[in-house]
C-alpha cells in the first residue's frame, strides 16, 4: 500500500494506482471525461489537474500519474484551478449544446465561455474528443471499428473513410460508454444505425417473441460458447423467462437445478 | 571481407588512409542536401567532365556537408606536395577554371576561401598560401568552433566504411565491447557529462542505466532523427555526412543497456539521409561491425531503419514509438518513461542523432577529455543551424557555454548587410526569442531555459530590424497548431484559440485586452499540455511578449507595424525625388496600382496596392518607401 496525503487527507491506496483513485477515495470530487476504469490511462481531456506539493512541485493530471509514497497533493490548488478552468470554458466554446459540459462548468463556478462558440459548424457539436469510444472499440470489445481521423483541430472520429463499417459489430458499447451522448444508435426493425459512423448492422429476431434484438455480427460468440448456444438466440426477456421457467419446474419436482438446463 | 578482430580493423584503416591522403589529387564536393540544393552536382558533373577532356587523373568524392553554408557550393581540393585548399561558391565554370589550373599543377587563389593545414605537409610552393590566403582555423566562421559530432562532416566519404575507421571510427566500438564491461560503458558515459542533445537535455548516463535496470530483455535502441523544426537541418546533415558514427554510438548503447536491436526513426522527407544510413548499416553487416558476435565479442547487434510519414509530433519520444509499433503517432501520458516501457512496453533508450554521434567519440577519447570541454553541469558541444539574417549561415559546432553575441557576431559575422540584428530564436517553434540585450548569455540548456526559450535539438534563427516579431510568434503558432495532433484539450483548443488572437493583432483588429488574453492562454497551453510539444507551442508567444512588449502595443494601441511587416499596417509610397520613371514596378505591379509616365516619378495607388512589396524589393534607385 502507498499512503500520500490529499488536501490534507491521509489516504492509502494499492501501487500502481492512479491518482485520481486516491483522490476519489478522500472524498474529492474532480470533474474528468476522458477516463473510465475499464480502460488504460489515456491524459487527454486534462481536466483531473492536480498540483503535487511536495516532495516536489508539479501540475499533473490525476488520471495519468501513479501514486508515490509520501506525495502530497492539492485538488484545488490555484494552479488546477485556473487550468481546470480555462480547459471548460475552451470545452464549453467547442460544444455549446452539451449539457454534461455546462454541468460540469457550473461545479467550478463557470457560467459562460469567453471565448464564445468556436465556429458556425460548431454550434452541434457534442464529441469533446475523450477517445473513450475509441479505445473501449479497441481494447475491451476488440473491434477496432472507429479510430481518429486527421489531426489538430481536424481531429475527429469515424470509421474508415467515414464509410459503412466493416469491423463494427454494432454492439454499442461506443455510444455506452461516450460521456457527453455524442453517439447516435437508433433500432429500426430488424437494422441498428449507428448514425455517427455511417454503419448499418442486421438484427437478427427472437424465435420465441419474434422482436429484433441482438447484432447478426455478433453471432459468432454461440461458436465460441457453444453450451448456451440457445440462450443466444433468445432475446433477453424470453430467456429470463425461459430460466424462471425452468427454475421453478425443477422446484416442483424437488430437483436441485444446475443452471444448465438450458443447454 | 568480415572483422572478427580488432587488428582486422586496423587493416581498414589503413585502406581508409589511402583513400582520405591518396598520391594523386583529390578533390571533394560537398553534397549533402545543403550542397546539392545550391548546385553542387553540377560542379561535381563539371570538374569529372572537364578533367576528362584534360586527361586529369584524381579522386572525385562527394563528401558530406563542409558546414559553410553562405559560401555553397564548397570545393576541398588536396594536392599531394602542394596542399590543401577549400574553394567556396563554386559554379560550373569556375569548376572548369579551376580544373584547368590544377591541371598544370598549381592551386589557384581565385575563389579560394582558406587553406587547410595539414600535418607534415610543406604548403611554401602554394602561391595561393603564400600571397596570404589564411588558413581555415584563422576563419571567423571556423575559429569560435570545435567539432566532435561533426568531426568527420565534410572530409570523409559519408559511404565509406574505410575512411570512417581510418578518422578513428570504430574505436570507441572496440574499446567498448573488449575492454569495458557495459555498466562500465554507462558510467563512462555518465562521468562525461553528455546530455541529450533532442533538446531536453537529461543526462544520457542516468537515461542509459534507468533502461539496464529496468525489465529484462528484450530491450530496445533507437535514434530520434524525425528532425522537423522550420529551419533546423544538424539531425538531416549528420546522417547525411556521417552515418557510420550514429551506428558506433548505437551498437555502443546497445551494449551498455543490453539490447540487441536498434531502430533509426527517419522522416521520410529525407531521402538522402536514408539512402546514406542505410547504405552504411548494409556496409557494417557486410563487414561484420552490425551483426552476430561483433569483434568477437558475443554480442550480436542489429539496426533497421524507419521511415516517419513526417508528423513534428513524432520527435516526441511516446509518439515516435507509437509510430513505430504501428499506431498514429501520438504521444501517451508519462511516466511511465521509455526506459521502463517503451517500444512494445519494454525498456527502450531513446536518443538523438547528434547524442548517439556525441557518444562514438566519448567512449574512444574517454570522459575526462569530453567532460574538460564546455562549461560545468553543461559539457561537451553542440551543434546548430545558424540561420535568418545573419552573414554567415551554417551548419556549428561549438562548446557549450559560448554566449550568443560570440555565436552570432562572431561566427556569424553579425547581420545580414549591415542590417542590426534583433533578436534570436532558439529551439525552433518549441523554443522562445531572446532580444539583442540578452546576448551576453552562455549557450546552454540553464540559461536559456530561464531566458525563456530552450536549448532545443538545434535550430537557431538570427531575425533584424526587418522581422515583426509578433509576425514572427503567429509563424511558429501556425507551425505548431498544424503539427498538434489535437489528443490534449489545450494544445488543441488553445492553439487555435491564439492563433486567432495573433491573426488580429497582425491584422490590425487587435485590442489590448487580446494581448492579455493571449499571455493567460499561453501560459495554460504551457502548464495544461499532455506532451512536450503543446507545453512548448506557446514559448514564441510568450518569449515575444516578455521580450518585445512594445510591439505588441504599437500593433494593438497605434495600429502600426514597427518592423513594417504586417500588410494592413503599412503603406506603400514611392519618393518622387528619387524616382527616375524607370518603369519597372509598374510593370511588375501585380494589381496595376502604380501610375506614372516614363521618366517621370510614378505613384501608387493605396486603394488598389495589396502591400506585397514587388516594387520595394525590386526598385533599383530605392524609391519605394515602407509608411509604417
Amino acid at each position: 500500500m502507498v499512503t500520500l496525503t490529499i488536501n490534507g487527507k491521509t489516504v492509502s491506496v494499492p501501487q500502481g494506482t492512479m491518482l485520481l483513485k486516491a483522490v476519489q477515495k478522500a472524498g474529492v470530487d474532480l470533474p474528468t471525461l476522458c477516463d473510465h476504469e475499464a480502460l488504460a490511462p489515456y491524459g487527454a481531456c486534462r481536466l483531473c489537474m492536480v498540483t503535487i506539493t511536495s516532495p516536489y512541485h508539479a501540475l499533473v493530471t490525476a488520471c495519468a500519474y501513479p501514486v508515490e509514497e509520501g506525495l502530497v497533493v492539492e485538488t484545488h490548488s490555484q494552479e488546477a484551478v485556473r487550468s481546470r478552468r480555462l480547459t471548460l470554458e475552451f470545452l464549453m466554446s467547442r460544444c455549446p449544446q452539451s449539457d454534461v459540459i455546462r454541468k460540469m462548468a457550473e461545479s467550478e463556478g463557470l457560467t459562460s465561455s469567453r471565448f464564445g462558440v468556436s465556429s458556425p459548424e460548431q454550434r452541434d457539436e457534442l464529441c469533446v474528443l475523450c477517445g473513450l469510444c475509441v479505445r473501449v472499440c479497441r481494447d475491451v470489445i476488440g473491434a477496432a471499428a472507429i479510430d481518429f481521423i486527421g489531426r489538430g483541430k481536424k481531429r475527429k472520429v469515424g470509421a474508415p473513410f467515414q464509410l459503412q463499417s466493416d469491423s463494427c459489430i454494432g454492439c454499442g458499447a461506443c455510444a455506452e460508454i461516450c460521456p457527453t451522448g455524442a453517439i447516435k444508435i437508433e433500432d429500426r426493425g430488424d437494422k441498428r444505425i449507428l448514425h455517427t459512423w455511417n454503419t448499418i448492422v442486421e438484427l437478427c429476431a427472437c424465435p420465441e417473441c419474434g422482436n429484433f434484438f441482438s447484432p447478426e455480427p455478433i453471432a459468432f460468440l454461440k461458436e465460441i460458447v457453444p453450451q448456451s448456444k440457445k440462450s443466444w438466440e433468445l432475446c433477453p426477456r424470453c430467456r429470463h423467462q425461459k430460466i424462471s421457467h425452468q427454475w421453478l419446474s425443477a422446484q416442483n419436482r424437488g430437483l436441485r437445478w444446475t443452471g444448465r438446463a438450458m443447454a | 571481407m568480415k572483422i572478427r578482430t580488432l587488428s582486422e580493423i586496423e587493416k581498414l584503416r589503413d585502406i581508409g588512409l589511402s583513400f582520405l591522403y591518396p598520391q594523386r589529387p583529390r578533390i571533394s564536393v560537398g553534397m549533402a542536401t545543403c550542397g546539392l540544393a545550391a548546385g553542387a552536382a553540377a560542379v561535381f558533373d563539371a570538374l569529372s567532365e572537364e578533367a576528362d577532356r584534360l586527361g586529369f587523373d584524381f579522386t572525385p568524392v562527394s563528401t558530406g556537408c563542409i558546414g559553410y553554408c553562405r559560401q555553397e557550393p564548397l570545393v576541398d581540393v588536396r594536392m599531394p606536395d602542394l596542399g590543401r585548399i577549400l574553394y567556396a561558391q563554386m559554379t560550373p565554370e569556375r569548376a572548369r577554371d579551376l580544373m584547368g589550373a590544377l591541371s598544370v599543377g598549381e592551386l589557384p587563389a581565385e575563389h579560394a576561401l582558406a587553406s587547410i593545414p595539414e600535418e607534415g605537409s610543406d604548403v611554401s610552393k602554394c602561391s595561393a598560401v603564400s600571397s596570404g590566403l589564411p588558413s581555415i582555423d584563422q576563419l571567423p566562421f571556423y575559429a569560435h568552433q570545435h567539432k566532435i559530432i561533426l568531426r568527420n562532416s565534410g572530409l570523409i566519404d559519408p559511404c565509406s566504411i574505410e575512411e570512417y575507421v581510418a578518422r578513428g571510427g570504430f574505436d570507441s566500438l572496440g574499446r567498448a565491447l573488449l575492454k569495458l564491461s557495459p555498466q562500465d560503458v554507462i558510467d563512462e558515459i555518465t562521468q562525461s557529462g553528455l546530455r541529450g542533445r533532442g533538446g531536453a537535455g537529461f543526462p544520457t548516463g542516468k537515461k542509459w542505466n534507468a533502461c539496464r535496470h529496468a525489465a529484462p530483455k528484450p530491450r530496445y535502441v533507437i535514434c530520434n532523427a524525425d528532425e522537423g523544426d522550420p529551419g533546423a537541418y544538424m539531425d538531416r546533415t549528420v546522417l547525411e555526412s556521417d552515418p557510420y558514427s550514429i551506428i558506433e554510438g548505437m551498437i555502443i548503447g546497445g551494449y551498455a543497456i543490453g539490447s540487441n536491436k536498434g531502430f533509426v526513426y527517419v522522416r521520410d522527407e529525407y531521402p538522402l539521409a536514408i539512402e546514406r544510413i542505410q547504405h552504411g548499416i548494409d556496409r557494417s553487416k557486410e563487414v561484420g561491425l552490425l551483426g552476430d558476435d561483433i569483434l568477437g565479442s558475443g554480442f550480436d547487434f542489429s539496426v533497421e531503419i524507419v521511415r516517419g510519414a513526417g508528423a513534428f509530433v513524432c520527435g516526441e519520444e511516446t509518439a515516435l514509438i507509437a509510430s513505430i509499433e504501428g499506431g498514429s503517432g501520438e504521444p501517451r501520458p508519462r511516466p511511465p518513461y521509455p526506459a521502463e516501457k517503451g517500444l512494445w512496453g519494454r525498456p527502450t533508450t531513446i536518443n538523438n542523432v547528434k547524442t548517439w554521434a556525441s557518444v562514438s567519440a566519448i567512449v574512444a577519447k574517454g570522459a575526462e577529455w569530453y567532460s574538460s570541454i564546455g562549461t560545468k553541469g553543461n559539457a561537451g558541444t553542440v551543434v546548430f543551424s545558424l540561420v535568418g539574417k545573419v552573414a554567415n549561415t551554417g551548419l556549428v559546432e561549438v562548446p557549450l557555454g559560448l554566449t550568443l553575441k560570440e555565436m552570432i557576431e562572431g561566427i556569424g559575422n553579425g547581420g545580414l548587410d549591415g542590417k542590426v540584428v534583433k533578436a534570436v530564436q532558439t529551439g525552433g517553434p518549441s523554443g522562445g526569442c531572446l532580444p539583442a540585450g540578452l546576448f551576453h548569455l552562455p549557450i546552454d540548456y540553464e540559461s536559456l531555459t530561464q531566458a525563456g526559450s530552450i536549448m532545443g535539438s538545434g535550430g537557431m534563427v538570427v531575425m533584424d530590424e526587418d522581422t515583426c516579431m509578433v509576425d514572427v510568434a503567429r509563424y511558429f503558432l501556425n507551425f505548431t497548431m498544424e503539427e498538434s495532433c489535437g489528443k490534449c484539450t489545450p494544445c488543441r483548443e488553445g492553439t487555435q484559440y491564439m492563433y486567432g488572437i495573433l491573426t488580429r493583432i497582425v491584422e490590425g483588429r487587435g485590442t489590448p485586452e487580446d494581448v492579455v488574453l493571449l499571455e493567460e492562454i499561453g501560459n495554460w497551453v504551457k502548464a495544461s499540455s499532455l506532451c512536450g510539444l503543446g507545453q512548448t507551442a506557446s514559448n514564441p508567444v510568450l518569449s515575444t511578449l516578455r521580450y518585445f512588449r512594445d510591439e505588441y502595443d504599437a500593433h494593438v494601441r497605434e495600429k502600426r507595424c514597427p518592423a513594417g511587416v504586417c500588410r494592413a499596417l503599412i503603406q506603400l509610397s514611392i519618393t518622387p525625388e528619387l524616382c527616375n520613371g524607370c518603369g519597372l514596378c509598374k510593370r511588375e505591379c501585380p494589381v496595376g496600382a502604380i501610375q506614372g509616365e516614363k521618366k517621370e516619378p510614378h505613384s501608387i495607388d493605396a486603394k488598389l496596392c495589396t502591400r506585397c512589396r514587388t516594387c520595394y524589393d525590386i526598385c533599383p534607385q530605392g524609391a519605394v518607401k515602407i509608411v509604417r
